[in-house]
């Protein structure tokens, strides 16, 4: 009769210890007890994180053939491998949360689960390249230096690897862009033109305003988010604007003013409706991403199929002799 | 006081695979360098010790950042539990005696 009570009374208890940890700055590791809606909130969090790196490959991956010198090859398809590795560590840390990665996969492949929206806009010209690095990257590192202080271990840990190697993929991504910038008068309106089409995309990719985000109060409270959305967004505003000055490039936005006050760069209203169209998958390519995606994940199907025989042929192999 | 480990970076361990198999997982421990000890970085999916060292070399080390890999499959890893941490390493914790701090020396005296 009472056991359900002492139950309860017991969830409580730990519960309150649990937050308490949280507010003490600890770190939670895979083996420790967590709330289920802690737990479920990390796999749909990290998840979509995972899926926006293996998604993010598909833009990129895109260009590599087509990459104007060997250096930009070079450098591009080491980028595009980074991108598949961020993907994996952070399925890795997910899989603590005691979900199978086919599982992860499946969600994705069936459309179930969602990836960062700007990975379905397409990648028309090679000044794209440049502006994904230099803006997209810019932001995902702003993100996840944040996120790199996690309350969650596994994850947190995935963040100070990823961080380390992005830089790289925003250094190249700018040094392209200023290239561009620099280049002949054609060349300059490539790299405008990728500024205009990407600039808007890359502020959404911190999500909707603090106040429309309805997870976002719950994952700061557990110390996942460190951030609300809007500072990290204003973060990345200031670092990026010095940087499209100094390249002499314009920031698409006729109501971008310095504000001495705050010392911020205020931006004109965000496009809110084109960001929950992308999100519900009306974006230009989210149709052509999934099909790129289950097309490579069955085209692999025989690359698996035969590194399970091999395994078990050679198993059978060294116990036969 | 010990059970099949949840460690980081090991899924549920008693799972068997499934068909379209993401095939076992492997904990990888990476060394830095010369002399330094491994350390775990993370697991990656393997079919056999080959493969997973070969996959872990591709995911965790492709700026050089090891000259040594151990992979060791996740369900071999025997882990202590945290809800026994207390009691578990309680031993440990109530003997100043084995730290220098315990012991006293003259004034002015370098040890």
């Amino acid at each position: 009769m009472d056991q359900p009570q002492t139950a309860s009374a017991e969830d409580t208890a730990r519960n309150a210890e649990f937050e308490a940890r949280i507010a003490r700055g600890e770190t939670i590791e895979p083996k420790d007890w967590m709330p289920e809606r802690y737990r479920r909130q990390l796999v749909r969090m990290m998840s979509q994180h995972a899926h926006s790196e293996i998604v993010g490959m598909l833009p990129e991956g895109n260009w590599i053939t087509r990459a104007p010198t060997l250096r930009r090859k070079m450098g591009l398809l080491a980028k595009v491998q980074d991108e598949a590795g961020h993907g994996l560590y952070i399925y890795c840390g997910t899989e603590t949360l005691g979900v199978d990665r086919h599982e992860l996969v499946q969600q994705l492949l069936n459309g179930t689960a969602k990836y960062s929206s700007i990975f379905n806009y397409p990648t028309l010209t090679w000044a794209d390249i440049g502006a994904i690095g230099w803006l997209v990257d810019g932001a995902a590192i702003v993100n996840q230096t944040m996120l790199a202080k996690a309350s969650y271990g596994p994850y947190a840990r995935a963040m100070v690897r990823i961080c380390k190697e992005e830089n790289f993929h925003k250094k190249q991504g700018f040094e392209m862009i200023t290239t561009l910038a620099g280049g002949t008068p054609e060349q300059r309106r490539m790299a405008q033109d990728a500024l205009n089409r990407w600039w808007w995309p890359s502020l959404m990719m911190f999500g909707p305003h603090d106040k429309d985000s309805p997870n976002s109060e719950e994952m700061t409270r557990w110390g996942v988010k460190r951030k609300s959305n809007d500072e990290l967004r204003q973060r990345f505003i200031n670092l990026t604007v010095a940087q499209a000055i100094a390249i002499d490039l314009k920031i698409p936005d006729p109501m971008l003013r310095y504000d001495e006050g705050t010392e911020n760069w205020e931006i004109g209203p965000i496009d809110w409706s084109e960001f929950w169209r992308v999100v519900k998958g009306d974006g230009p390519c989210n149709r052509e991403r999934l099909a790129a995606r289950r097309k490579a994940h069955d085209d692999g199907e025989w690359v698996r199929v035969a590194a399970a025989a091999y395994a078990e042929k050679q198993a059978g192999t060294s116990q036969a002799a | 006081m010990t059970t099949r480990p949840k460690t980081d970076g090991a899924g549920d361990a008693s799972r068997e695979p499934t068909a379209d198999s993401q095939w076992p997982l492997w904990e990888v421990f990476l060394q830095p360098g010369s002399g330094a000890p491994h350390e775990h970085v993370g697991s990656v999916h393997a079919v056999d010790a080959e493969q997973a060292l070969q996959n872990a070399r591709d995911v965790y080390a492709r700026r050089g950042e090891g000259n040594n890999i151990w992979v060791v499959p996740t369900r071999s890893i025997t882990a202590s539990t945290p809800d026994d941490m207390g009691p578990f390493f309680d031993p440990g914790n109530d003997k100043p005696y084995r730290h220098p701090q315990f012991y006293k020396a003259p004034r002015g005296v370098r040890l």
